[in-house]
């Protein structure tokens, strides 16, 4: 895991790097619960990213009900709403890496199992298809010297970017949080409220556009304070 | 296929920017850096009719924009082996459908000699695109191959009949990657197998703006009533795009509210059942009144483009569907789609919020009478089906995946690469 302040050190420009994401099939699908949870504890654990996270990089629909592949499925496919609400509250930035989170998951889904009378199981053309990815990373080249330059910036990102500085670096990181809130704190406490604010963006409901307009306005309201 | 002059790649590349974003251009011009100058071939087996030709059409000259020396080719063969490859789409959809011997030997002969033919290109492209059953022994018949190939296949596999792809998947089990549009149309096979959706191309004649005029022109064109409510299917006449089952939803709906229905298509050169399917259509429409069926020419494409502009509501009632580029462009136009529950439709059609996916013509009927009832839920799912399109579904996209799936296939079994020093 890098260590984002290692990355962008104090003061060091914001280098910004953008990212493309692929998806592949794992090859295995299950159809009720118990396949699920023996699944879980097998398949690669870039699969377990890819349902958390990657799915950002996927045609979403922007009003997703619920924010990770596993609790949709257990609504849409097992139609467990009382699973899916439990699941949907499984946040992997709670665990110390993706294994910890494998692990909670699989504590939701067997305690799920204890509780149920019969197997959940959904109809054959409704199967969860365990996916993971390739995700390339490339540097655009840009440099920030200073968070005021951004301000114009973040709009004309691409989600791609977006994802990888926003998204990705709350897996990547020993930080666990983005990458702008990692090279603020560089700055001490001159950006302590900016951090504070972009901290506290739940991104699991918006897909990247929306999460990179709100990451630009809070940039821009930010420094609209400032000036004032 | 003969590389557009330089300029007019770049100007192309600038329309593209025009309509998608500059960021969006961006980060292909850099996905594509690491593979400047590699020879990248695309075989299917039709140039005209069909949605693999349509996209090809555009891959191909984005990607030599980027500098990658693209190239698409197709193979050729006799009715015998369109027959044989009919058999096998429409078996690889789930139907029942056994391939007798004489055309499967028809159909390696005539891969073996297209495989002669195109040798030397065959063996010198680092990447080799094979889309769907025509072409895939190809490979086999390509010893001495030097790069990735790659099947690309765009039919929903999810049920395949047994027997026919237990025979097709000993051609696709040596290729170094498969490419699914959905997950659940993957198959177990001893490579990585990515997931690509299709796109659209909002710049060709079938999805570029329209003047009035000529939209209007197909009321007259066609003798369709412009003061009558119009839901429109445009596709194939294929048994799995169920015409009939259209007509029978608007034969409920028209029971109720005023409507007409438009079902349009032309045939693929590569399809020989579409004449007897249209021959269906047209016995179950007769005497139906306000019902126009089309069979319009393969380069339609500004005719389909006014058709669906001047419709109401877009249909895609299939029983089957890999994709379905017919939802994306009527999406993209604005316009709510009523899809039949399968395949790719799912991954286009939100039900209830870019349209509605149905699974009977009762149910196509019924989201029909309640979408024209309700103009004010027509317009603002079509707004949203647009903007879906827009930021998912457009071959800007599709590029970009094809790239990073060719970088990711260079770079071996990792789930992080970084290129250009990242």
């Amino acid at each position: 895991m890098e260590n984002a302040a290692g990355v962008m050190q104090k003061k060091t420009p914001f280098a910004v790097k953008d990212c493309a994401l692929i998806t592949i099939a794992t090859g295995i699908k299950v159809q009720n619960l118990k396949e699920f949870a023996t699944a879980l504890k097998d398949v690669p654990i870039g699969s377990i990213y890819h349902h958390f996270w990657g799915r950002l990089l996927r045609a979403l629909f922007d009003e997703p009900e619920y924010n990770n592949d596993f609790a949709s499925w257990a609504s849409r496919g097992l139609h467990d709403k009382r699973l899916a609400e439990q699941l949907s509250m499984v946040i992997p930035t709670d665990y110390q890496d993706m294994e910890s989170l494998r692990r909670e998951m699989i504590e939701v889904i067997e305690q799920r199992l204890d509780e149920s009378e019969y197997v959940p199981w959904s109809k054959a053309d409704q199967q969860f298809h365990f996916l993971k990815s390739q995700i390339v990373i490339f540097d655009t080249g840009l440099r920030y010297e200073h968070p005021a330059e951004l301000v114009p910036q973040i709009n004309s990102l691409s989600t791609g970017s977006i994802y990888y500085h926003f998204i990705d670096a709350r897996n990547r990181t020993e930080e666990r949080v983005d990458d702008f809130s990692a090279w603020l704190v560089g700055f001490e406490d001159e950006f302590k409220e900016l951090v504070q604010n972009l901290c506290a963006v739940d991104p699991y409901f918006s897909s990247l556009h929306e999460i990179r307009l709100i990451v630009s306005n809070i940039f821009q309201q930010f420094f609209a304070k400032e000036e004032k | 296929m003969k590389k557009p002059s330089d300029n007019s790649l770049q100007d192309m590349i600038a329309a593209y920017r025009a309509v998608t974003s500059a960021n969006v251009i961006h980060q292909l011009e850099q996905l594509a850096m690491p593979l400047r100058g590699a020879k990248v071939l695309h075989i299917n087996s039709t140039k005209e009719g069909g949605g693999v030709a349509e996209i090809l059409h555009k891959l191909i000259p984005l990607k030599q924009a980027l500098g990658i020396e693209a190239d698409w080719e197709i193979i050729t063969g006799n009715q015998d082996f369109y027959q044989c490859t009919k058999g096998f789409h429409n078996a690889l959809q789930g139907m029942h459908q056994s391939i007798p011997d004489k055309l499967l030997q028809n159909y390696e002969k005539t891969n073996q000699q297209n495989g002669e033919k195109l040798r030397a290109k065959l063996q010198e492209a680092d990447f080799v695109f094979i889309h769907d059953p025509q072409p895939a022994p190809l490979l086999q018949y390509t010893p001495l191959r030097k790069g990735k190939w790659i099947w690309r296949c765009h039919i929903d596999v999810s049920k395949p009949y047994r027997e026919v792809w237990k025979y097709l998947r000993e051609w696709i089990f040596p290729y170094d990657a498969s490419i699914f549009s959905l997950p659940e149309f993957a198959q177990p096979l001893p490579h990585p197998q990515y997931i690509i959706a299709p796109s659209i191309d909002p710049l060709s004649d079938k999805n570029c703006p329209l003047p009035k005029h000529e939209i209007q022109g197909v009321y007259t064109q066609f003798n369709l009533d412009p003061d009558l409510p119009m839901v429109t299917q445009i596709s194939r006449y294929d048994r799995f795009k169920d015409p009939l089952g259209v007509i029978e939803a608007y034969k409920l709906a028209s029971k109720l509210t005023p409507l007409q229905l438009v079902l349009a298509g032309g045939g693929a050169s590569d399809d020989p059942e579409g004449e007897v399917v249209l021959n269906e259509v047209r016995q179950a429409a007769n005497g139906v009144p306000n019902i126009h069926i089309l069979l319009l020419p393969a380069d339609a494409n500004r005719t389909i483009n006014a058709l669906q502009r001047a419709s109401d509501i877009i249909l895609q009632k299939s029983i089957k569907e890999g994709f379905g580029l017919t939802v994306s462009e009527g999406m993209w136009k604005g316009k709510p789609v009523i899809g039949g529950d399968t395949g790719g439709i799912r991954l286009q059609v939100i039900n209830h919020y870019t349209g509605f996916l149905v699974r009977t013509p009762e149910g196509a009927a019924l989201r029909t009478r309640y979408l024209l009832h309700r103009r004010d839920k027509l317009t603002e799912m079509g707004m949203r089906a647009r903007r879906f399109v827009r930021e998912n579904f457009l071959i800007t996209r599709h590029l970009q995946e094809y790239l990073t799936l060719m970088v990711g296939l260079t770079s071996g079994d990792v789930e992080r690469i970084n290129v250009g020093g990242a």
